[in-house]
C-alpha cells in the first residue's frame, strides 16, 4: 500500500506534514514536561540549601560549562542548515552538516564524560564512600547533577544515533526535497535538547 | 506526482541562522559576565531570562515555530502554562508551609 509504504501520504496523495509535525511537538511538549519536572525538583531544594549548593556548584569548570553550550549551539546552527539544505535540493551540504552536527554532538559528549570522570574520581557520585561525609544540600546538588545531565546526555546520545540515521536515508535518496519531514523532525528533537542543555548550564555552572 | 494541498513554511535563509546563532553566542557571554560580576539574588533572575531570551530564539526560529500554524503556538503555550501552575502551587507548599 503506498501510504503505508511513504507513511505521511495519505490516500489521495496529499502529504499530512501538519500531523507529522504535530506529533513531533507534542513529544517535546512531554520532554519538555519531563525536563521541567527536574528543574522544579532543583529548585526546590535550591531555596531548602541555599549555601550548600552555592558550594558545590562552585566547584563545577565553568569554562567547560561554556564550551560545550557554545559546542550545542554551534550544532543546533548545523542541524538547521541541513534541513534548509535538503529543502533546497543540495543533499550533499545537508549531508556535510548533519555530519557537523553528529561531531558536535559527540564533542559534547565527549567533553561530559571528562567532566563526570573528573567528579567521580573525587569520589563525588551517588553511593560513594566520600558523598556521606557531606552536608546534605551538596550530595542533593551532585545527584540532581547526574540524574539532569545524564537524562540529556542519553537524549544527545539519542540524537546522535538518529541523525546518523538522518544521514543514511539522505544518501539513500529517502530524504529529498519533497520528502523532508524525517530531517525536520529530527531537527526539531535535536533543538530540544539543545534547549535544555541551555537551562543545564546556568543552573549547574553559574548560579554560584 | 504529489499533489500538496498544505503549504509549506518558507525555507529560512542560512544568513538568518547565523544571526540567531551570532545572538546566541553573544548572550551566552553576557550570562557568563552576569554570573562573574555576581549580582548576589539578581543573577538568578539574569541567567534565566537569558536562557529563555535562548530558548525563544531556538524555538521561534530554528524550529521555525513562527511558521507553523497557530495551534502548535498555543499548545507550547499551554506547556508553558501546565509547568508554570505546577511550579506556583509547588513554591506555594514549599515557602508558606
Amino acid at each position: 500500500m503506498e501510504s503505508e509504504r511513504t507513511g505521511h501520504l495519505n490516500q489521495e496523495g496529499q502529504r499530512d506534514y501538519t500531523g507529522s509535525k504535530m506529533g513531533m511537538w507534542l513529544f517535546l511538549y512531554t520532554e519538555f514536561l519531563l525536563f521541567g519536572g527536574l528543574f522544579l525538583l532543583y529548585a526546590v531544594y535550591r531555596t531548602r540549601y541555599v549555601e550548600q549548593f552555592h558550594t558545590a556548584a562552585a566547584s563545577f569548570d565553568t569554562g567547560l560549562g561554556a564550551i560545550n553550550t557554545v559546542v550545542l549551539i554551534t550544532s543546533s546552527l548545523t542541524m538547521a542548515f541541513a534541513v534548509s539544505a535538503v529543502r533546497k535540493g543540495d543533499r550533499r551540504r545537508s549531508v556535510s552538516a548533519l555530519f557537523l552536527t553528529i561531531l558536535f554532538g559527540m564533542g559534547f559528549l565527549v567533553i561530559k564524560f571528562f567532566e563526570w570522570k573528573a567528579k567521580i574520581t573525587l569520589g563525588l557520585f551517588p553511593g560513594a564512600v566520600e558523598m556521606f561525609q557531606l552536608p546534605q544540600g551538596e550530595v542533593i546538588f551532585y545527584s540532581l547533577y547526574y540524574v539532569m545531565t545524564g537524562i540529556h546526555g542519553l537524549h544527545v546520545m539519542i540524537g546522535v544515533l538518529v541523525l546518523v540515521g538522518m544521514m543514511f536515508l539522505l544518501v539513500r535518496k529517502k530524504i529529498t526535497e519533497k520528502d523532508f519531514i524525517k530531517i525536520e523532525n529530527a531537527g526539531l528533537y535535536w533543538h530540544l535538547v539543545d534547549i535544555v542543555w541551555i537551562y543545564l548550564f546556568p543552573f549547574f555552572y553559574l548560579l554560584t | 506526482m504529489m499533489n500538496s494541498t498544505e503549504r509549506d513554511a518558507p525555507i529560512i535563509r542560512y544568513r538568518v541562522y547565523v544571526y540567531v546563532w551570532s545572538c546566541l553566542i553573544i548572550l551566552t557571554g553576557l550570562t557568563l559576565a552576569a554570573a562573574y560580576l555576581e549580582f548576589s539574588g539578581l543573577s538568578i533572575l539574569i541567567n534565566i531570562v537569558i536562557a529563555s531570551l535562548k530558548a525563544s530564539l531556538v524555538v521561534w526560529l530554528f524550529m521555525h515555530l513562527k511558521y507553523e500554524s497557530r495551534l502548535f503556538k498555543v499548545m507550547l503555550l499551554l506547556a508553558i502554562a501546565t509547568l508554570t501552575i505546577v511550579i506556583l502551587i509547588t513554591f506555594l507548599d514549599v515557602l508558606f508551609r
